[in-house]
């Protein structure tokens, strides 16, 4: 009796993932427009970094629901909605310029900032909302960038500003628009330069989905995930607090700090737990507590000793 | 208005079966995605919704029903109870999807969420208007309480506005869909507003014009 035995394949000669991965990217992006628009995945390239000592030790959320379930309101206010409209979004050629209070204002080319350190960091996010996932984020820190334009004595805050592309972005277009554009969100220096707070430029080893906040977006993992705004464009060093839009939009229930905190509750629910998403399904309890400052208390509670969190939310 | 064929009398009762069948599908489907792991994201709360959102349609088509009637001449009032009791169902299973499947029978956040949430407040108060209403949607309870029926079931425009204002406050902002159950609520109760007045000039015409006629013959 005869077997059909398979042929081995040795393994030198198999393909490495990336690169058949960028060999298929290569190809989306040659033939153009249709082929980069059949899905948001043919942006995510893939990227490399090195590991960091930020890992949490938690399930990772799977890759399906990180870039499945996001609130982005440039593309819709259901979390549905920017993975299914924002295929159109072009997050290459990009730019970020950084201004103001600095010595060496300048315009970062994205290749410029693929080119710094990159570092994988599982982090946390907590969503406003009382949701939350943990994602294997991959990028630099914001501190890295702040350096680099050497900001000066009497910058206190950094202001950061979303791309407004009606066109591309159907959110921001239309006669429902949920808010004023564009988004924009800010720290103080000192949370700026704290070492968790990255720019994001990867997530599970790609590069980010549009629906993620392609090419370029704030991490601050202690903070509620509307402060992680997304496709930024500027970024500008001031001396006064900047204005944020959810806290524009709806002062008494987001703050400009926004720091997680199961003490204080939003107005409408609870901040005290939270839904693990991807965890427990229908009928397991996926209802956890949540933790002060997202579990990084012992990282940043040093920025706000002395500081009424119940005032400052 | 003579548009639609009139059923016939004989399947009546059973065209008011299919309804509750029907009525009944979006839940069942839900529940099977949410059970099978085919709901994204927050299953829980995707389900959630969607008995919260079909709770506000059938309350609307409840209301709906008599300014049909009354405006298009399409006599649908047989399947008034059985819209008013699927949102009771609706509402109820809501309820406990959020105090079994979300909250995991936690009854002190649960309490909490009650007593300090306005939009929590206000929907629970809307759920609980609607319980004596479910109570006596039957033929003995009319036959019994007469007038104070039509007075006890009046309370369902307050519910419908509670139902659209819990919907409207629990969002991060009213968008279009909110705002369509909060118009079409409030047209539904401006309707009961108007309509004495509408009722009034429909009576009153043939009078006038029978009064008319008998200047003309005089």
């Amino acid at each position: 009796m005869s077997f059909y035995r398979p042929p081995r394949v040795p393994a030198s000669q198999i393909t490495p993932e990336h690169c058949f991965l960028s060999r298929r990217s290569f190809l989306a992006a040659a033939a153009g427009g249709a082929l980069a628009a059949a899905g948001s995945a043919a942006f995510a390239a893939p990227l490399t970094a090195s590991k960091s000592q930020y890992m949490v030790d938690e399930t990772l959320t799977p890759e399906k629901d990180v870039t499945s379930y996001n609130n982005f309101y440039e593309f819709g206010t259901g979390k549905g909605d920017p993975v299914a409209n924002a295929t159109d979004f072009k997050a290459t050629p990009w730019t970020v310029k950084v201004d103001g209070l600095v010595g060496k204002p300048k315009e970062f080319g994205l290749e410029e900032l693929l080119a710094l350190p990159l570092e994988e960091r599982v982090y946390r996010m907590r969503c406003v909302e009382a949701w939350s996932m943990v994602i294997p984020w991959i990028g630099f820190p914001l501190a890295a960038l702040l350096d680099k334009v050497e900001p000066l004595g009497d910058a206190k805050y950094v202001a950061f500003e979303t791309v407004v592309r009606p066109e591309e972005m159907p959110g921001q277009s239309g006669f429902f628009q949920p808010l004023p554009w564009p988004y924009v969100e800010g720290l103080r220096l000192d949370e700026a330069r704290h070492p968790l707070a990255i720019l994001a430029v990867g997530v599970y080893g790609k590069t980010l989905p549009n629906q993620n906040g392609a090419p370029i977006r704030l991490v601050v993992p202690w903070k509620y995930g509307f402060k992680g705004i997304k496709s930024i464009v500027r970024i500008t060093l001031t001396d006064k607090q900047p204005p944020s839009t959810w806290n524009l939009s709806a002062s008494n229930e987001y703050g400009f700090y926004a720091n997680v905190n199961p003490e204080v509750d939003h107005p409408r629910w609870s901040q005290a737990s939270e839904n693990r998403i991807g965890e427990g399904g229908f009928f397991g309890a996926n209802r956890r507590p949540t933790l002060p400052f997202n579990g990084y208390a012992e990282e940043v509670a040093g920025l706000y000793s002395g500081m009424d969190l119940r005032a400052n939310f | 208005m003579a548009g639609l064929p009139a059923l016939p009398r004989k399947y009546h009762a059973a065209s008011i079966w299919l309804l509750y069948a029907v009525g009944l599908l979006p839940a069942a489907y839900g529940f099977y995605l949410g059970a099978t792991g085919r709901l994204p994201g927050n299953p829980v709360k995707e389900f959630e919704h969607l008995l919260g959102l079909w709770a506000l349609r059938f309350l609307v088509l409840a209301l709906a029903i008599s300014p049909i009637r009354d405006l298009f001449g399409i006599n649908w009032v047989r399947y008034r109870r059985a819209l008013g009791l699927l949102a009771f169902w609706y509402v109820l299973m809501h309820f406990l999807t959020y105090m079994v499947l979300d909250q995991y029978l936690n009854f002190a956040a649960i309490i909490t969420d009650i007593a300090k949430r306005p939009f929590i407040t206000i929907g629970m108060a809307a759920f609980v208007m609607l319980i004596p209403l479910a109570l006596t949607s039957n033929n003995w309870s009319i036959r019994k309480l007469g007038p104070r029926w039509v007075r006890l079931h009046k309370l369902v425009y307050i519910i419908a506005a509670c139902g659209a204002l819990h919907f409207a406050m629990a969002v991060k902002v009213v968008g279009p869909e909110q705002w369509l159950y909060i118009v079409l609520v409030l047209l539904l109760l401006a309707y009961r507003l108007i309509r004495p007045m509408l009722r009034g000039k429909k009576r009153a015409r043939p009078q006038a014009t029978s009064v008319r006629g008998q200047e003309r013959s005089a």
